[in-house]
């Protein structure tokens, strides 16, 4: 199947496929580190006794990763079949 | 369920797991009923070892196999949200288990480092690296790194680098394993550790992967019942829902208030009182990208079925993780406010000699560890402890800042000190047990494959047959579980230590070559082997210079640092020097061929089939 795929097409998937890594690993970067560099100011919000920066290194950054990888996984299933290269 | 293991044994997973998870619960409730008729605690304690032990071993021995691709890939065949549950188990180790919640009691919000690290890695996994690892259908990460980079030389380094981190690991795990069934069993810690072993061996040396698989789903499905329930029951008992992860903002609140009572400086949910935040930050980043390079946990990928499961068993994966990793902060919390609140309520802010409870002399008086210090000493006999705090001035009893746990303890202890009963203890254990087995035979594999498969077949002996090679992987299996064994005897160092130690070494080593491999046609071999090898070189160098300094002795005065970096964060210097090396390398050295260009091209498309086809032989 890969054999029949031209070089413009696989050069296009690459592409999207690139952007879609780029896009991911930015969100993974923010709730990573960037957010958690404000902790002390979070810290200053109370929602159910959980101080708020407190709440999204314990919680809220991992419950991200989890929607982050099933939204990217689906999200890459559609860029393979859209460019004909998904696995039959 | 042995008949309908047979032929189609991966239709059936759905029906066969009910059934187990079934006579679990089933079991679990029988203990119960046991121990109120009044069955004594050692033989609850027992039972629960001998029975989950014995089902591992029986599925180790029903899915023993002599077939090539069943003992490397368990025959590639492993559903997505079955390989999530293996890999939760192959990733969730003793430290986790019994270290995390300990951690986070101890360190409070710094603790959290290893939450958020030890997730966020499989963002990079699912992005970076498992799809593509399974197209192309290697047996172990030393083969890719051999076939992509022309050679032995690729493969050689790519081995000491796995052997390097993985041997770290497993000697952490075997560590684990023998400390929890010291204690359960009441076996003496050297003796515990060969008991761990044998576990370990009977779930892999049969069966390989495809045993090893099988296994750790039923060891997922133990700990994570076993982790939960008594989190779920505090919740329960303390605001009366039982979603722990929902209620423990509750928790928080009290702690604080007990803080400022009990006069404790570092708050719990404080923010950098214990790491810098450099330290925080390095320690999430080298977490992070050990995650993705972490050959054992690769590996787990080149099971599924097809490049798109792969991709989904990553989501599943980190799902099952998160299940656990979610749960152990609310337990530091409920742990931490019974706890607190023995010395808030109590007259004068002292918790009176007279009452301290029976399980901290329990686990004070455990021999050779110092789980439980009071004022000092080991909480062994309430009159040395009162001799003990008298002399400090304390009369009549002893203030909280006198009481020290040791993190490996919380939640082992838990269920004691939350008053649960025996059951439920032995319920715990028998998790704890499931974690330490499960990783440590992911582990065990992930060494002896890569010497079977790329040392001997690869490299030395490319003719021989299948069965030789089974058998050669086999001998190898008890070799170095043994060699783990011995070194764990030593107890060399705490077991989050080492396991942050592994973490580091692989990000250095390989992290670099796998993703730029993928990522990026104009790697050169030279580049990568010239990378991997000053990668791993400078991690190493910091590490063991960090920690015991070149007499190779601690604490000598010799020790060196680096902008104060800690040990467990060395990767720091590994993984950019790894990257700088391979680019600047590759650049100056002819481009890859254009059939390894090409190669690089089918690898990044999903359809057409794995690439690299493994004969009858292969």
């Amino acid at each position: 199947m890969s054999d029949n795929i031209s070089r413009e097409v696989a050069e296009a998937h690459w592409s999207k496929t690139k952007n879609l890594m780029l896009i991911t690993l930015a969100v993974w970067a923010f709730f990573s580190f960037f957010i958690h560099f404000f902790v002390s100011t979070l810290n200053n919000i109370v929602i159910l006794g959980f101080p708020l920066g407190f709440y999204m290194a314990a919680q809220g950054s991992l419950i991200v990763f989890v929607v982050l990888i099933f939204w990217f996984a689906s999200r890459q299933n559609a860029i393979d079949e859209e460019f004909g290269v998904a696995e039959d | 369920m042995a008949l309908s293991m047979k032929g189609d044994f991966t239709d059936n997973l759905g029906k066969i797991y009910g059934i187990y998870v079934g006579g679990f619960f089933g079991f679990v409730v029988l203990m119960a009923i046991l121990s109120m008729v009044g069955v004594p605690d050692r033989v609850i304690l027992w039972s629960y070892m001998a029975m989950t032990i014995g089902i591992y071993a029986f599925i180790g021995i029903m899915s023993r196999t002599s077939v090539v691709t069943e003992y490397y890939v368990a025959g590639r065949s492993v559903p997505a949200i079955y390989n999530g549950m293996a890999t939760g188990a192959d990733w969730m180790s003793g430290a986790s288990f019994v270290g995390m919640a300990g951690t986070l009691f101890v360190l409070g919000y710094d603790g959290l480092a290893f939450v958020l690290g030890w997730t966020g890695g499989y963002v990079l996994v699912a992005v970076l690296l498992a799809p593509y690892l399974r197209k192309f259908g290697a047996y172990t990460v030393p083969d890719f790194l051999g076939t992509r980079y022309n050679g032995n030389a690729a493969r050689l380094v790519g081995i000491i680098v796995l052997f390097a981190c993985s041997f770290t690991y497993i000697t952490a795990q075997v560590y684990a394993s023998g400390i929890i069934a010291s204690q359960f069993l009441g076996i003496d810690f050297e003796l515990a550790v060969f008991a761990g072993l044998l576990g370990i061996l009977v779930c892999s040396m049969l069966g390989g992967m495809k045993a090893v698989t099988w296994t750790q789903v039923a060891q997922y499905i133990v700990l994570i019942v076993a982790y939960l329930l008594p989190a779920v029951w505090m919740s329960t008992v303390q605001f009366g829902i039982p979603i722990p992860q929902l209620t423990y903002g509750g928790a928080l609140s009290k702690i604080a208030e007990y803080e400022q009572i009990l006069g404790v400086a570092k708050a719990h949910v404080a923010p950098f009182t214990t790491y810098s935040p450099k330290d925080y930050f390095f320690l999430i980043f080298c977490l992070m990208v050990g995650t993705a390079s972490l050959p054992h946990i690769l590996m787990r990928f080149f099971t599924t079925p097809t490049v798109r499961e792969a991709r989904k068993s990553v989501g599943w994966s980190l799902f099952f993780i998160f299940l656990l990793y979610f749960t152990a902060p609310a337990y530091a919390a409920f742990s931490k406010f019974n706890l607190m609140g023995l010395f808030a309520n109590a007259e004068g802010l002292q918790l009176a000699f007279t009452a301290i409870p029976e399980w901290m002399l329990q686990w004070g008086s455990i021999a050779g560890h110092q789980l439980v210090t009071i004022c000092g000493v080991k909480a062994e006999t309430v009159m040395a402890i009162q001799a003990a705090c008298e002399a400090k001035g304390f009369v009549g009893g002893f203030p909280y800042a006198e009481l020290k746990l040791n993190n490996d303890m919380i939640v082992l202890s838990t269920p004691s000190i939350a008053g649960m009963p025996i059951w439920v203890v032995g319920l715990v254990g028998a998790g704890g047990f499931a974690a330490a087995l499960s990783t440590a035979d992911g582990l065990l594999l992930a060494i002896a494959n890569a010497l079977s498969h790329d040392v001997y077949y690869k490299m030395i002996d490319p003719k021989a047959d299948t069965k030789r090679r089974l058998m050669i992987s086999k001998i190898l299996l008890v070799v170095v579980a043994l060699a783990a064994a011995f070194l764990a005897r030593t107890k060399p160092s705490d077991i989050l230590s080492m396991v942050s130690w592994a973490f580091s070494i692989a990000a250095a080593g390989l992290f670099a070559p796998l993703v730029l491999g993928v990522w990026w046609k104009r790697t050169t071999s030279m580049g990568a082997i010239l990378g991997m090898i000053a990668g791993f070189s400078v991690t190493m160098y910091y590490l063991i210079g960090n920690v015991y300094g070149f007499d190779l002795v601690k604490g000598t005065g010799d020790e060196i640092s680096w902008f104060g970096v800690a040990s467990i964060s060395s990767g720091v210097f590994g993984v950019p020097v790894a990257f700088i090396v391979t680019y600047v390398v590759s650049l100056i050295t002819p481009p890859p061929s254009q059939e390894m260009q090409e190669f690089v091209d089918r690898l990044r498309l999903p359809g057409g089939g794995q690439m690299m086809v493994q004969g009858v032989n292969d």
